[in-house]
């Protein structure tokens, strides 16, 4: 009982990282019907960025995180201006083919500036430990769910309290009614990248503090695909709780299933398999916008 | 206030829909657009506020002037910033946002929270329906609760003239008397020009000050409201109203030449 209790609190703070990529995706989709396939890239160059400022820099971690996020920030408004925004009113299927194009280019630009070597800081988060009667919680599950955490809540206020937040939501509802309360559409949209760019690279320092960072980081994206279609395509709510759902499963799954298959790889199939089932059964996932329809 | 003069509409380069409109609208007035689909009527609103340039429609000659200002070219967001407002066809609520939500997206571009906050009161004063329902989420409101939202959201904005089009879509007429009736009081106690774009002639013209006919994306007659009301061709073709009790006579069999000569 203790060692599933384990699995589930380190899986629960898993989860929570999962969610915050996620909702960066949810935003941009919701915002300006965009979907970005590059949000997993977003992770890598956070990683990246989290060693060269943990380790290049010696920087302590809320300096990292500091700096990391107004890299990001800068990173995001460079990619909407440069590649999104010649591309409004373009057809959908331009603009996924533009954010892979963007993948590739961020995949190729980390691989220029940091090379194609593991990179870990594993042991320069700082440590913490926190114990629930048998069970302790690791200290990078401890951070991972502390600044999730807050990253969260502080995106829920920022939306529900704020002008901005509020123009936000609005623009992703009716486009033309934004505009004619004089909201630039431009503005919105660029914002919406800011924050996917912000929070994809605060999830990429957060993993990467666990698993050290590589290429293959940028597969979170699809983790948070899996994370976003599972709570429904425009829900951050959905995204919170799918994404913890995800995480706790896949962390159950490696505790219980990876022993008993040789190769171990079961653990990142798993969630993705409930993810289908769940499809099956609802196809808009568990939170997905319900269309007001009047009767 | 504002002066459309000969404006030209064509949509992606090739459908010509709006064919040399002129319209003034004074401060403080209600004017009515009539006229049947298609005429033109909210090609007309959207080339004022500018949201023809999201739908790929272009102001291809004529110039539109908002006290003095050439406004056409500019993008709707900048429009409303000048102190148009539109209300669009078809209850446009933010469906997912709760009515205090709503209307706080129409004061958007104001500073002043004071203002605002003594504005959404003016607002729940002329709809006090929606003052109960101030938290629901705004998809759920009736037919005629989602027309007040949109036209009180326009009002948060504080416009100098207000766009309306077909606010009796779709409602009830007792419903319609109720909308037409706030309208009124709108403009006659916040001075606030009214550009009433309408299928509903006996509604707009109860109200308007002047009216306009559109077919075919030109204006073919206007005048005086109460003028127009009595004009027998409008009576037929608008309100679907013959002269009641006189002998049919010539005017049924005249009925296609004098459709014609309108549209020629």
């Amino acid at each position: 009982m203790t060692y599933f209790l384990q699995l589930v609190v380190t899986g629960f703070s898993l989860g929570i990282v999962y969610a915050l990529v996620a909702i960066g995706f949810v935003i941009i989709l919701k915002c300006s019907e965009v979907f970005n396939i590059a949000q997993g890239h977003f992770v890598l160059i956070g990683g990246y960025l989290g060693y060269t400022f943990l380790v290049a820099f010696h920087l302590p971690i809320w300096a990292c995180l500091l700096m990391a996020m107004a890299t990001a920030a800068v990173m995001g408004l460079l990619i909407e201006r440069l590649t999104l925004r010649p591309l409004v009113g373009q057809p959908v299927l331009a603009v996924i083919m533009m954010t892979i194009a963007l993948a590739s280019i961020l995949e190729g630009l980390a691989t220029l500036i940091w090379g194609g070597e593991y990179k870990t800081y594993h042991g320069l988060l700082p440590t913490l430990s926190l114990h629930i009667g048998e069970i302790s919680v690791p200290s990078e599950s401890l951070i991972g769910l502390i600044v999730s955490g807050a990253a969260v809540t502080i995106l829920m206020l920022f939306f529900h309290y704020t002008k901005i937040g509020l123009a936000m939501r609005a623009t992703a509802e009716d486009l033309q009614v934004v505009q004619s309360a004089g909201i630039k559409a431009t503005r919105v949209y660029a914002l919406s990248w800011v924050i996917a760019s912000v929070v994809g690279v605060i999830g990429g320092i957060l993993l990467g503090g666990v698993s050290g960072v590589m290429i293959p980081l940028a597969n979170v994206g699809i983790k948070a695909f899996a994370v976003v279609l599972l709570g429904g395509l425009e829900s951050i709510g959905g995204a919170i709780v799918a994404g913890i759902i995800l995480g706790i499963l896949e962390n159950v799954a490696a505790g219980y299933l990876d022993p008993l298959l040789p190769g171990g790889g079961l653990a990142n199939v798993f969630p993705f398999i409930v993810m289908i089932v769940v499809l099956i059964f609802k196809p808009h996932g568990l939170f997905g916008q319900v269309r007001i329809e009047r009767i | 206030m504002l002066q459309i003069n000969n404006i030209e509409v064509v949509y992606m380069k090739v459908i010509e829909v709006l064919r040399g409109v002129s319209l003034n609208v004074s401060r403080g007035k209600i004017i009515a657009l009539l006229g049947a689909n298609g005429a033109g009527k909210t090609t007309t609103l959207k080339a004022i506020s500018g949201l023809l340039k999201t739908e790929e429609g272009e102001i291809t000659d004529g110039s539109i002037y908002l006290a003095g200002e050439r406004i056409d070219g500019y993008g709707p967001e900048d429009i409303a910033g000048m102190g148009i407002s539109q209300v669009m066809e078809g209850r446009r609520v933010l469906e997912h946002l709760t009515v205090e939500e709503n209307l706080m997206v129409g004061a958007y571009l104001r500073k002043d929270r004071a203002g605002v906050k003594k504005d959404m009161d003016m607002v729940f004063d002329y709809f006090p329906g929606l003052k109960r329902l101030r938290r629901q989420t705004s998809g759920y409101l009736s037919g005629g609760e989602q027309q007040m939202l949109v036209i009180g959201r326009a009002l948060m904005g504080r416009p100098k003239l207000m766009l309306l089009d077909e606010p009796s879509l779709g409602l009830a007429p007792l419903m319609v008397q109720e909308i037409y009736g706030i309208i009124k009081g709108i403009n006659s106690e916040q001075k606030m020009a009214i550009l009433l774009v309408e299928q509903n002639a006996r509604a707009a013209l109860g109200i308007a000050d002047t009216g306009h006919i559109m077919e075919n994306g030109k204006i073919v007659m206007g005048g005086p409201a109460e003028e127009l009301r009595d004009n027998d061709d409008i009576r037929e073709f608008y309100m679907g109203l013959s002269t009641v009790g006189s002998r049919k006579s010539y005017r049924d069999i005249k009925h296609y030449r004098r459709r014609k000569r309108w549209i020629a």
